[in-house]
């Protein structure tokens, strides 16, 4: 293990600070100018900032949805074994193959959901509405999910979410059945109904684990490489480059192995916080 | 459950499932469709139509199974399934080599010490593939295992070992020491109590392990990616890819057939092992 993982780290860390080209593994050392140059350039910044926005807006869809689903998902009714098989659908499935299904979904030309929104006679009024809250200007039918910045960059955070959704649900559900039915029943005699109960009992009860779900998903979401490189390449004019691609963009397709190095280091520190807060939590549910 | 409660439920459920499940449907789809059919804008997405957008009950007379023959017979998508079950068998392999000892010894290490090294190796799992697909890139050609399937044997267990050993450690928790004992009073050895009570018992909880683990390797694009340039070494998630999409031709038949034909069989075995999943994975965390 330290091997496969603490040796490419440590080594990581050593080439983020030279001036190392493809194919070579080592170079001169030239302390911090990786890090700096890296953090000058425009791109980088975008980069760092779409790995934020990617992460943390497709996590707040994920956790109300995550919320809504798994409530009514513990209950019995009848097909609720096919319904769970269409839900955690977009979890099994390998990654790559479920991306390439999306990218032919917003294709710029065959889209079914444009198709659909246009059926529905919606296209118009979205393309309105897009202009209205300043999010496309020169909007147009049929929309290019993938070629206007600022859609690309709803196209991929509604990705990450339709992808780590069930997973949320999933941990969810797991957290659900480790609640004692005791407490239930307590909340019930007590009189807790409705909103108070989801406020005072469930609430509570559930948010250690939901944040555990949420952690993950921000760990699967900040550090995924393939999802945006499937999409967009980081395109349209790197609008939606991601830590992870720019770093590969620098790294192998550029050869500057040493400021690639670098820019994939960033992704540390988030990482760090997240664990950390992440156990923090996990022991909390261990006590309730 | 009332009649209300229960159509409350569907009208929740139902909605979610055939949004999350709809991409899938629609690969489903695209995959019979004949090449007239999906270029006209103006047909329905959702059908197969005759040459003038027209629908007709016999639907399957205006569908082709040509795509996938052809990916079947002209590419080397046959080859890529085969890389992906060698490579995912060998990985499985050493994992479960490597993890089983490591996640049964860390279940039984009482206290403080067991803990920490557990979460130690937790965050281990946590250390993304993204950090180190650079300096391992350049590893794997001083070792002349580029285009090699075996690079991807040598580095897939860095992140199926750590995941393993996490899930097999809240297996291992859940079966009472006693067992075990009782095994030892009468008169087995550690290893033969091991391999006689402990092992037959979580074997449904090492299958869930190995479909987990094997679902990682499927899953893997950057080392696969990275690694290996040659068409035929590749594994399905870096080739489809690389081989069914050149520049801006995309075959989109054959690439919803490749993309859906995986995705099925693992979507089933996920769903049949939820819940020992689920049960392993708070295990390790929340007990």
């Amino acid at each position: 293990m330290v091997l496969v993982v603490g040796v490419p780290f440590a080594w990581a860390v050593y080439l983020s600070f030279t001036d190392a080209i493809g194919g070579s593994l080592t170079g001169n050392w030239v302390g911090f100018d990786n890090f700096t140059n890296a953090w000058k350039d425009d791109n980088f910044r975008r980069a760092l900032r779409n790995t934020l926005i990617f992460t943390f807006a497709s996590q707040a869809i994920v956790l109300v949805g995550a919320a809504v689903l798994s409530n009514f998902l513990v209950r019995d009714f009848r097909g609720k074994w096919f319904i769970r098989f269409l839900v955690v659908l977009p979890w099994a499935a390998p990654v790559v193959l479920s991306t390439i299904a999306w990218l032919w979904l917003l294709d710029s030309l065959y889209s079914v959901v444009n198709w659909s929104l246009a059926r529905l006679h919606l296209d118009n009024g979205l393309v309105w509405l897009l202009s209205a809250v300043n999010l496309e200007e020169d909007a147009q039918v049929p929309l290019q999910w993938l070629g206007r910045p600022n859609l690309a960059l709803i196209a991929v955070t509604l990705v990450h979410a339709w992808r780590i959704l069930p997973f949320a649900v999933v941990i969810f559900i797991a957290g659900r059945a480790s609640i004692p039915t005791e407490v239930e029943d307590a909340a019930r005699i007590d009189g807790a109904t409705g909103v108070k109960k989801l406020w005072y009992v469930d609430i509570p009860l559930q948010l250690p684990i939901a944040l555990v779900a949420v952690l993950f998903g921000i760990v699967f979401t900040a550090v995924d490489f393939a999802v945006v490189y499937l999409l967009t390449r980081g395109g349209p004019f790197n609008s939606t480059q991601v830590l992870p691609t720019w770093a590969y963009a620098i790294g192998i397709d550029g050869g500057s192995l040493g400021e690639g190095a670098a820019i994939s280091l960033f992704l540390f520190p988030l990482l760090v916080v997240v664990s950390v807060a992440m156990l923090f939590f996990a022991r909390r549910a261990q006590v309730s | 459950m009332t009649l209300r409660q229960k159509s409350l439920t569907y009208a929740v459920v139902v909605p979610f499932a055939i949004l999350l499940a709809f991409p899938f449907y629609f690969a489903l789809v695209t995959m019979f469709k004949t090449n007239l059919d999906l270029a006209d804008v103006e047909h329905s997405p959702y059908l197969y139509n005759d040459l003038e957008g027209g629908f007709h009950w016999d639907f399957w007379n205006y569908a082709t199974t040509e795509h996938v023959r052809f990916l079947f017979e002209d590419t080397n998508y046959p080859k890529w399934l085969l890389n992906t079950l060698l490579v995912g068998a060998a990985v499985v392999g050493i994992t479960l080599l490597l993890a089983m000892p490591a996640g049964y010894a860390l279940a039984r290490l009482a206290g403080g010490w067991g803990q920490t090294a557990g979460v130690g190796i937790f965050l281990v799992y946590l250390v993304p593939p993204t950090l180190l697909f650079l300096p391992l890139s350049r590893l794997i050609t001083q070792l002349d295992l580029k285009d090699s399937l075996w690079s991807l044997i040598l580095i897939y267990p860095s992140f199926t070992v750590p995941f393993a050993t996490w899930l097999l450690m809240g297996f291992f928790k859940t079966i009472p020491q006693e067992l075990e004992d009782a095994a030892l009073v009468d008169g087995a050895s550690r290893l033969k109590a091991l391999y006689l009570i402990i092992l037959p018992i979580s074997l449904p909880g090492i299958l869930t392990v190995v479909i987990f683990a094997f679902s990682l390797c499927v899953n893997e694009f950057i080392y696969a990616f990275t690694f290996i340039s040659s068409s035929e070494q590749r594994t399905v998630s870096a080739g489809i890819p690389n081989d069914l999409i050149r520049g801006d031709v995309f075959f989109w038949q054959s690439l919803m057939a490749a993309t859906l034909i995986p995705a099925i069989p693992l979507a089933l075995l996920y769903n049949a092992f939820l819940d020992r999943f689920i049960k392993g994975f708070t295990g390790g965390a929340f007990r």
